[in-house]
């Protein structure tokens, strides 16, 4: 079998425990500085791209805003297009949501975003559809939840007329129809095909919705599913689903998010690691993650004391504006009591044992073989690497890591293409092909 | 002379569109229509206006409408003003957009993250989309009973509701107090969540919760300005705004127009800071006397019409184009938008030709001294309005 490359990408620190802000090293997270720092060292490793996420309206804990996390961030396509003007090659991925926008403003958005990077923007085409996020939009929350994706999926394709309203050499100008269940439109699109014609599409959701809406439609996945056996398994279940639509497995990448920590040997990686973790998971946030599980207040309990023996409130929850927790927290209770027993673990332990572990862990050289390992054997066509720290998380893996896998011959050592689309082997955009495949299953 | 704001004389900000004002720009001996979506095209623009230490660039939406045909098409303005911050260091950034049919809430951190991008430097202009064949882009909105033919709404209904929008971003600014970041490592706490402010905007065409998902600018308000081009646009301007646009045709004309900006003013009981006042003008800047008109003459023969808009025209050198300013400066104004009718022709104009003649008056600086748009316009960096200490006790959980 031929060796397989591999596919990087940078996320910009989240806002989520998993940032350490209280790290003397870490930075501001909305000075534009850090977006550029953390930009061109991706660069300088010949990443792929560079991700910015979205969330729509601050987070909450029992009807407050939560304060433990970093908080604030820019508006992602705004950020891109400033960071387009400092990098040359890197793609510029924005998470754009389909429920609170409208098609012709975020394909327009998207389209001058490709113009302005010559040719390296993606959209990463997230769901969220609650009334909480709505209460910041004229239009309200409005979805029902079995919507989100027949309106995403209705909202890329008219994204896509839209695209194809102009064309390449100049002839067509815009003149487009739509009429649809959630979409019904005309006029003239005001923007251009850009240089890739379509940016490329991105998609995070999990369900066997999400999946479908990206086997039909996406060009990469963004999963949760770094750990090997829960990756293949992944991997296996939405490459399957693309022959249906007409594409080959290659036509779609998987990039799960991960994170990692070196050392200059396991040990000392190891150790690092659980330095992290202990930071990421605060005295504070080990309760307000039980919480967010127990869904009730839990706040008379010492973190450093044994799990809660009072019964989780199943039906109310009280977390908002955040996509976790949506399993089955009944079962999750039940798992980590028995967890917390056989290893006599305190609520804080529970929780950094329980929760987030690092992906990779190690020194460059195993790091870099692992990384290796699981693109060849089907965990991930690439990864997109969290960093815990702004701006410098992402440094000592370009440093020492890139250039061992570029020593493989797995990893480019520079950019042979110009476009995002280059840079992930994807051929031209088959806008009217696949938008014939969606009408077909929607 | 000294100015009646921050610095001496007069200020000066340019409005790129496109290749020119100018219907038949493109067509022009150094037009770069091919350039018109690269960001070098745009860049080489922004350079050349900070070159000539001018106040601000405005940028046109993409949403605008623009005529069928060739390179006719927009790219989205706020993306455009924030690929220029890391390329320029001093000019003012100010792109437009709708109102009418996007999100206040996208628009207030799509500006903030200018601001940020920028080190200070944003400002905005919003616009109102009123006609029937922009709300079919969006689909969510028909026109009302009272409309006028052609468009969803009345004009002062429109503007109601684009000041409601201001209002919502203006709030969704402040909605984080500056120092609402704490990083109190003690308590394990980021944020003061006290210093975080839910706006519960309501009015009669939408409500906005807040607070902001960005924290507060480095101008605490970025530069909101309007173009005035109706009497309810003045109301609009006098509630809502930093800056007003005329659009008047004569130095009498001048005079009334910002006669009735002071009376919008008072009727609006603005307090604070009163409105910055500059004027529109489309300017043919040539060195020989006559050419500019005759350039703009075959322009009009090639398009068979000529610039239809309501914005006065100046033909001429430019030193008469000094003249006209400094004449008309006097009848109460701030400084001048100039809209170069043929880009980059008429835009060197301004800032090799032009903006030389003012200094040699004395009547243009001669290096940029402030680093924020607010700074330069003489607008001191305000208080939020959550942060008096009497709002703080509503903080968090109002
Ligand atoms: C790895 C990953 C990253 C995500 N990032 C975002 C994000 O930045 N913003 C957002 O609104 N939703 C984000 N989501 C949420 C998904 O887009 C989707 O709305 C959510 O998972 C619900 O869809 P599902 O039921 O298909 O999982 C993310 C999901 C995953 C798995």
């Amino acid at each position: 079998m031929p060796v397989r490359q591999v596919h990087l990408a940078a996320h910009f620190p989240g806002v989520n425990n998993t940032t350490v802000w209280s790290d003397p090293a870490s930075g501001s997270q909305i000075d534009f500085a850090s977006f550029v720092h953390l930009a061109r060292t991706a660069e300088r490793g010949k990443f792929d791209f560079f991700f910015l996420a979205e969330g729509l309206r601050l987070r909450e804990m029992k009807g407050r805003i939560h304060d433990l996390d970093v908080a604030g961030r820019p508006e992602s396509l705004t950020v891109l297009s400033a960071l387009a003007a400092v990098t040359t090659r890197l793609g510029l991925a924005a998470t754009v949501n389909s429920t609170f926008n409208e098609p012709y403003e975020v394909a327009g958005r998207l389209a001058t975003l490709d113009h302005l990077s010559a040719g390296r923007a993606a959209w990463n085409v997230v769901t969220s559809y609650d009334a909480f996020t709505g209460e910041n939009f004229r239009r309200g929350g409005f979805l029902a939840e079995a919507d989100r994706y027949t309106r995403a999926a209705e909202f890329l394709q008219t994204a896509r007329e839209l695209w194809d309203s102009w064309s390449d050499d100049g002839g067509a100008e815009g003149e487009f129809a739509h009429s649809g269940r959630h979409f019904d439109i005309a006029g003239r699109f005001g923007t251009p095909r850009g240089p890739q014609g379509h940016p490329v599409i991105i998609q995070a959701g999990d369900s066997a919705e999400g999946r479908e809406f990206a086997a039909s439609d996406a060009d990469v996945i963004f999963s949760r599913h770094g750990a090997p056996a829960a990756g293949r398994a992944f991997y296996a279940d939405v490459k399957r689903r693309l022959p249906r639509y007409g594409r080959h497995p290659d036509e779609l990448k998987i990039f799960p998010a991960v994170t990692y920590v070196l050392g200059d040997t396991e040990e000392d990686a190891a150790e690092r690691a659980a330095d992290i973790r202990r930071a990421q998971v605060g005295p504070e946030t080990a309760i307000a993650y039980l919480e967010g599980v127990w869904g009730r207040d839990l706040s008379a309990y010492d973190p450093d004391g044994p799990l809660p023996d009072v019964e989780p409130d199943l039906d109310e929850g009280v977390s908002k504006g955040r996509a976790q927790f949506r399993g089955d927290r009944g079962e999750t209770v039940r798992r980590w009591r028995t967890l917390a027993a056989d290893r006599g673990l305190s609520i804080r332990e529970l929780v950094i044992e329980a929760t987030g572990r690092q992906t990779f862990v190690g020194t460059p050289r195993s790091v870099a073989d692992r990384i290796d390992e699981f693109v060849q054997t089907g965990v991930a066509d690439g990864f997109i690497f969290v960093p815990h720290l702004t701006p410098g998380g992402l440094d000592d893996l370009v440093d020492h890591v890139v250039p061992l896998l570029q020593e493989k011959g797995v990893f480019r050592s520079d950019y042979t293409g110009t476009t995002l689309r280059d840079h992930l082997g994807l051929g031209p955009p088959r806008g009217a092909v696949r938008r014939a495949h969606a009408e077909a299953v929607s | 002379m000294t100015g009646l704001y921050g610095g001496t004389g007069l200020h000066l900000a340019v409005a790129l569109e496109g290749v020119g004002w100018h219907p038949a720009a493109w067509r022009a001996p150094d037009a770069r229509p091919a350039d018109l979506f690269t960001a070098r095209y745009w860049a080489d623009l922004a350079r050349e206006a900070e070159r000539g230490l001018l106040d601000f660039v405005t940028i046109e939406d993409a949403l605008t409408p623009r005529p069928s045909g060739r390179l006719q098409g927009g790219l989205d303005a706020v993306l455009v003003a924030a690929r220029l911050a890391p390329v320029t260091g001093h000019i003012g950034l100010v792109p437009t957009t709708d109102v009418t049919h996007t999100e206040p809430f996208h628009v207030s951190i799509g500006v903030a993250s200018l601001d940020f991008a920028s080190y200070g430097r944003a400002g905005w202009r919003p616009r109102v989309s009123a006609g029937v064949r922009e709300a079919g882009h969006f689909g969510r909105r028909r026109a009302s009973a009272a409309a006028p033919p052609g468009r969803i709404a009345s004009d002062a209904d429109l503007n109601a509701e684009a000041a409601d929008a201001v209002e919502v971003v203006r709030r969704l600014w402040d909605s984080w107090q500056d120092d609402a970041e704490i990083r109190d490592a003690s308590t394990g706490r980021f944020l003061d969540r006290d210093r975080l402010h839910y706006i519960d905007f309501e009015g009669p065409y939408f409500d906005v919760r807040g607070p902001s998902i960005t924290p507060r600018p480095p101008q605490g308000q970025p530069v909101v300005t309007v173009l005035a081009d109706s009497p309810p646009a003045y109301e609009f301007a006098a509630r809502g705004a930093d800056v007003v646009y005329l659009t008047p045709d004569s130095r009498a004309g001048t005079g009334a127009a910002v006669s009735r900006v002071r009376a919008a003013e008072a009727a609006a009981g603005r307090g604070g800071e009163p409105l910055r006042v500059f004027a529109d003008l489309l300017v043919f800047i040539d060195d020989r006397p006559g050419a500019a008109a005759v350039r703009k003459a075959r322009l009009d023969e090639l398009d068979g019409a000529g610039p239809a808009s309501a914005v006065e025209v100046f033909t001429g050198t430019a030193a008469e184009l000094a003249d006209l300013l400094e004449e008309r400066l006097d009848a109460g104004l701030t400084g001048f938008r100039l809209r170069p009718g043929v880009l980059p022709h008429d835009l060197t104009g301004i800032t090799r030709r032009l903006v030389p003649e003012l200094q040699r008056r004395g009547a243009f600086r001669t290096a940029y001294r402030e680093t924020t748009l607010r700074a330069r316009l003489g607008l001191s960096r305000p208080e939020g309005r959550y942060s008096a200490p009497a709002a703080a006790t509503t903080g968090g959980g109002s």
